[in-house]
């Protein structure tokens, strides 16, 4: 059971002069139950690439495996790997439109052609999930908070019971507390329900904070693939590509710098008081 | 007076239910005393539906207070006659960059606001120079604005703004769907609009590391002000922050962890620089 990406390229305006080549064969195998960071500047294809997980854009070559099938052959049923590969886009609480909250969350699985009770099964597990206190349940979407809409949105996804979630910058405008609870809310699903989580992010420190593999796009190819820790290793790099490293490990690079003898590889508060105390105590 | 200045500013807004029968009132802004010098960088922090966009946009004319008084430059913005003067002198720039760029090349969208109040020609360009100078991004002037990156749209709709030669400039979450290195590019261009022209900047954000520079910091909740200070004040009052949903820079939280964890830390360190400093003379007190 996994994701496979196999020589991924994908050009548009190939035919033109104004040609860009967003993908450059890409090779990436997302196995079960990780938690994975996608970044890059703005344009590295962070978008494009997300948008070929779930079948929503063919690529000019190379092909797309899920649990071993190749999505583009004729016969292979898309409806189904867009419910089995979940897709929230960015402010997905624009696309919130029922009457309220529980019939928003329904429209999915409805469409599924489930029956009503299980629909509304799916719908009330998924509100759950999320942390969505019931009395908002029969209320308008557009009287919640940002936090609140984006929640509703995200449940609507997970109400289609997706093996892969995938999250494009889901905290984008929320304040800081609202981004904590997003993403821990995420982090809980994916350790009760053993899901695929992959979060596209602009924020170093939520992205070293929660996953455990980070993705570094840029230029349409894979810069980098590894464990947090490996990847802001390289934050000279990271900085050319228009990233950075989290605040912590600069801040460890200048006491290193100024002769304090810890580890500059530390990517979390957590991390850097456990270090920086060792060193005083 | 200031360059900006409320008075008890109310806003009250009235919510409907779908057969138009008044439900409730909400009181969106909250008796909000405000006075901006000439030249100050002010922040504005404060959760998701504090009311600070709401404060924000009475700055310029957009909503007009309930109760209570809004001066900019000393004109009351009640003044119907002041409208055209009040938004020429506070310019307001929003979270996203692809709402408002309308012009076909990077130099024609920044001329927009000045040929709108009639500038003569000649001084249209060289408004346009001066301002895409100003935030670095003259050398884009010939391009199309929707080939630009996030930061890039960003610095234009600031330079759009800052055309029309207005004594201040709002910037409201101007940050918020950009890369860090826009992000950066965003904030180094509104510090030296302050800096170097002298324009009274207030800033609105959710990130924290962003305000570290600014004279003064207002949080908001619930409509009203609920603490302010210098930037060092305020992130020094890390459990009182998170109260209101709020946050430190990284560098902030760790220094306060580690001063609870029983070492000996100023509070309110804002900086890397000031962080080291300390823990190095701690460091050099240990050998």
């Amino acid at each position: 059971m996994s994701l496979i990406l196999d020589h991924v390229n994908y050009i548009y305006g190939g035919d033109t002069a104004l040609a860009v080549h967003a993908l450059n064969d890409v090779n990436l195998v997302i196995p079960d139950g990780q938690f994975i960071g996608l970044i890059g500047h703005t344009g590295s294809g962070k978008s494009t690439l997300v948008q070929h997980l779930n079948g929503l854009i063919k690529p000019t070559s190379g092909s797309i495996y899920y649990n071993g099938e190749d999505i583009h052959d004729q016969d292979y049923d898309k409806k189904k790997l867009r419910s089995k590969v979940g897709l929230v886009f960015q402010y997905p609480e624009h696309q919130l439109f029922e009457i309220d909250v529980f019939k928003d969350v329904c429209f999915g699985p409805k469409n599924l052609g489930l029956s009503k009770q299980e629909t509304e099964l799916r719908a009330y597990a998924a509100l759950k999930q999320v942390g969505l206190e019931d009395e908002y349940f029969y209320q308008s979407p557009f009287d919640l908070s940002g936090g609140q809409k984006r929640r509703v949105a995200i449940a609507g996804v997970l109400a289609m019971k997706p093996e892969i979630l995938i999250l494009d910058e889901p905290t984008a405008g929320l304040d800081p507390k609202g981004r904590d609870e997003i993403l821990d809310q995420i982090a809980r699903l994916k350790e009760e329900t053993g899901i695929t989580v992959i979060l596209v992010s602009h924020s170093m420190e939520d992205v070293a904070k929660y996953v455990e593999r980070i993705i570094v796009m840029n230029q349409g190819s894979v810069l980098y693939d590894d464990v947090p820790r490996e990847v802001f290793k390289h934050y000279k790099e990271l900085e050319q590509v228009g990233l950075a490293a989290p605040q912590v490990t600069y801040i460890m690079q200048a006491l290193a710098s100024r002769g304090l003898p810890v580890r500059t590889d530390v990517t979390t508060i957590e991390e850097a008081k456990q270090e920086i105390r060792s060193k005083f105590l | 007076m200031g360059i900006i200045k409320t008075d008890k500013l109310v806003f009250e807004y009235i919510r409907r239910d779908e057969e138009g029968n008044v439900e409730g009132i909400t009181r969106a802004v909250d008796e909000v005393d405000l006075d901006v010098k000439q030249g100050d960088f002010i922040a504005i922090l404060g959760h998701n539906g504090s009311g600070k966009s709401t404060l924000a946009k009475h700055i310029n004319a957009i909503f007009y207070p309930t109760e209570g008084t809004v001066w900019v430059d000393g004109m009351d913005t009640q003044d119907e006659s002041k409208l055209w003067d009040i938004r020429q002198e506070a310019g307001m720039v929003f979270q996203n960059p692809d709402n408002q760029i309308i012009g076909q090349v990077v130099e024609e969208d920044v001329g927009f606001g000045p040929e709108n109040m009639g500038v003569p020609t000649k001084e249209i360009w060289e408004r346009v120079e001066e301002s895409l100078k100003a935030v670095g991004m003259y050398e884009y002037r010939k391009h199309s604005p929707n080939k630009l990156s996030g930061g890039q749209k960003q610095r234009v709709s600031i330079a759009g703004v800052i055309a029309m030669h207005p004594k201040c400039i709002i910037l409201d979450e101007p940050t918020a769907m950009l890369d860090p290195n826009g992000r950066k590019e965003v904030v180094r261009a509104v510090r030296a609009l302050n800096d170097v022209e002298g324009i009274t900047v207030v800033l609105i954000t959710h990130y924290m590391e962003e305000i570290i520079h600014a004279d003064m910091v207002f949080v908001m909740d619930k409509g009203h002000i609920a603490m302010e200070g210098t930037p060092r004040e305020i992130f020094s009052r890390v459990d009182e922050l998170k109260e209101l949903r709020l946050d430190v820079p990284q560098v902030t939280l760790l220094a306060h962890e580690l001063k609870e964890s029983g070492m000996n830390l100023p509070d309110g360190i804002l900086t890397i620089e000031e962080l080291t400093e300390a823990l190095m003379a701690n460091y050099k007190g240990t050998k």
